[in-house]
């Protein structure tokens, strides 16, 4: 028992050591001037999506159920985040910025309760199709939602001549435009740290108690149930802190731009922060670290190269099927047991998800 | 006379969901897959037949066959490629393969055929008009409606009837047990692919008659409004995705009518999450409690 404990602890320092180097190789090349701008862009949208795929694994790859709205929680931190900043006009950009991330994660968490208080309690792929529908919800009604500021407070109203405002007043969020003439409060250290927060509570989470039963209740509900771990509270509590730290990262990602709409947030976004986490390793928060970092970067570097623009999408895909036949197949699974080989780096990770269903053997 | 016309407008629409639900339903009794890729089928179906009358100029209903021929080949290619293989594993997996099949299809289309949108030639034109002018009705929405009916008779009737009816009830109810009594699992659940899929080609063709624009993302909101249909009526029911699409094609043409055009999709989830806090079983499921 001890062994494995500080096992799991050394695997965690790993993943800070990971991120802090990370962050201090890239703050030495900027500091040389040897980052290109292209790349210097990216490092904020790369921390919001890797904070996303360490969130979206704590539902998928710890809970063992599919959500595919998690950018809907973005959406919710990113325009709550956009007006509690826009609302603290006179105060400094620093506590601009914690208290804007601080109202994002507590919109996410409010949302996820919503969405995981009805659904969770049922069985099969519903989360899955209401996750989506919850998505498609808050992108529909961002759309035709009207935010004003001014001295008495906030005005929200879906006519579309919006608000009337006092003297002073400014317009946040003009229907279908989106959030405009956001203050780019983001920066890369901000990143780097809601990144290192967010492995805080991942980690902790994981390798407590209430993480053990979240990861009971994957391997075997029925039996997890029949030992008296309490199944809604415990999936509601893995899915609302998931949700918590995607509207974080959501309100991040928003003030990193002057202006968002709300498409932004789609399905595809959605999608492709799934395939980070299926790519990474179900269940591996360093394999979402990696992919999440490596498939943004990657193709944004490789833009000059028309091909690959264009099927990037469809090169997911066929990745995406791909990894899921090989990871599934009998013979090889049968193959990796009798000979008890534990394939190093993503693929040793990846067999966590056929794990689930042989309630967690080998652990 | 609008209240009126918007019912009939939400049966078309509805016909058009049923029969995409349809798909949907069948495929998750049997096989109790959610199968993602069943949205971009229909889109894959539309394309050809914008492809065949459009640039070959082939008549309506031999366009209409080729669509149904190749989505059922596409069906039964997905399900052989991707799903077989996955019929042990656990269901976040295949779900994951099926969110990629999905993907596959709307991005190979993407390259293939471009992603701009396409003006889709309706099979059938004109309206019909009734009350004095007052009320009109489209042709391809009767076409919805007629296929619709036929399609949901001949189902009920294949699955009553027929042996490969009974043999996909058999599978949906217990596939061991089906097994031991002889049946081909596995060629049952290709062919419940291949009825799904050339469904979808009807029904995407006769959706982008009745909203004639085309693009590769085409297929994927009406698939999963017609899984809501599916979710709606009971899955893995007949009756109740006949009942859930027709309900939902109302409920959304009502909320584009009458609240905003922009939340019609939001109204429409929206009736998904309090179905399923309400009746998870569907309005015709019926609840089977789960054996240890």
């Amino acid at each position: 028992m001890k062994r494995t404990l500080s096992k799991t602890s050394i695997n965690g320092f790993i993943n800070y050591g990971i991120v802090i180097a990370a962050f201090l190789i890239l703050q030495l090349l900027m500091a040389q001037g040897m980052i290109s701008n292209t790349l210097k862009s990216l490092l904020v949208p790369v921390c919001c999506y890797i904070v996303m795929a360490i969130s979206l694994n704590l539902t998928v790859g710890i809970l063992g159920e599919l959500s595919l709205g998690h950018a809907g929680f973005m959406s919710l931190g990113a325009f709550s985040g956009i007006v509690a900043a826009m609302a603290m006009q006179e105060f400094s950009p620093v506590p601009r910025l914690i208290a804007a991330i601080l109202v994002g994660s507590i919109a996410g968490a409010l949302g996820g309760v919503l969405v995981g208080v009805p659904v969770l309690r049922l069985q099969g792929d519903y989360l899955a199709i209401v996750t989506l529908a919850f998505g498609e919800i808050i992108r529909n009604i961002i759309v035709v939602l009207y935010v004003g500021l001014d001295q008495k407070g906030i005005h929200i109203t879906t006519n579309s001549a919006g608000p009337a405002l006092e003297e002073g007043g400014i317009m946040v969020i003009k229907g279908p435009m989106g959030a405009v003439g956001v203050p780019k409060l983001a920066s890369f250290t901000a990143g780097f740290v809601l990144i290192l927060i967010t492995l805080f509570v991942v980690q902790n989470l994981v390798n407590s108690r209430a993480g053990r039963a979240i990861m009971a209740l994957r391997d075997n509900r029925i039996a997890a149930e029949s030992v008296g771990i309490h199944v809604t509270k415990y999936k509601l509590m893995a899915f609302v802190i998931s949700a918590a730290l995607a509207g974080a990262a959501g309100a991040l990602f928003g003030l990193n731009y002057s202006s968002t709409v709300s498409s932004k947030f789609g399905f595809n976004t959605s999608i492709l922060i799934l395939v980070f986490v299926v790519l990474g390793g179900l269940g591996s928060i360093r394999g979402s670290i990696i992919s999440a970092a490596l498939l943004y970067i990657l193709p944004e570097m490789l833009r000059g190269f028309e091909f690959i623009t264009k099927a990037r999408m469809l090169i997911y895909a066929v990745i995406l099927i791909a990894v899921m036949l090989t990871i599934n197949n009998p013979a090889l699974k049968s193959l990796l047991e009798e000979r008890d080989l534990s394939l190093g780096g993503l693929l040793g990770k990846l067999k966590n998800g056929g794990r689930a269903k042989k309630g967690g053997a080998g652990q | 006379m609008s209240f009126l016309s918007n019912i009939l407008t939400g049966v078309s629409l509805g016909s058009i969901y049923a029969i995409i639900a349809l798909g949907y339903t069948m495929v998750y009794g049997i096989a109790k897959m959610l199968n993602f890729a069943h949205g971009d089928v229909i889109m894959v179906g539309a394309f050809m037949c914008f492809f065949a009358t459009g640039r070959y100029g082939l008549p309506p209903l031999v366009s209409v066959l080729l669509a149904v021929v190749v989505c059922t080949a596409l069906g039964i290619l997905i399900e052989g490629l991707a799903y077989k293989p996955l019929r042990e594993a656990p269901s976040l997996a295949v779900l994951i393969t099926a969110i990629g099949v999905s993907y596959l299809l709307q991005n190979g289309a993407q390259l293939l055929w471009g992603a701009d949108t396409k003006t889709f030639t309706p099979i059938v034109s004109g309206s019909l008009s009734l009350v004095e002018g007052r009320l009109n009705i489209s042709y391809v929405s009767l076409l919805a409606m007629a296929c619709c009916l036929v399609v949901m008779v001949c189902l009920t009737l294949f699955t009553s009837r027929t042996r490969m009816g009974k043999a996909m009830r058999a599978c949906s109810e217990d596939k061991g047990a089906a097994q031991l009594m002889g049946i081909n699992v596995n060629s049952t659940i290709s062919m419940t692919f291949a009825i799904g899929s050339a469904l979808a080609a009807v029904a995407g063709v006769l959706m982008c008659s009745a909203y004639p624009v085309l693009s590769p993302t085409t297929g994927s909101l009406p698939g999963i409004r017609a899984f809501t249909a599916a979710v709606f009526g009971g899955i893995g029911s007949i009756p109740g995705a006949f009942l859930g699409g027709i309900l939902l094609g109302i409920i959304e043409t009502f909320a584009k009518a009458y609240i905003s055009t922009d939340l019609s999709d939001a109204v429409v989830f929206a009736v998904l999450i309090i179905v399923l806090l309400v009746k998870p079983a569907g309005l015709l499921g019926k609840y089977v409690p789960e054996k240890v």
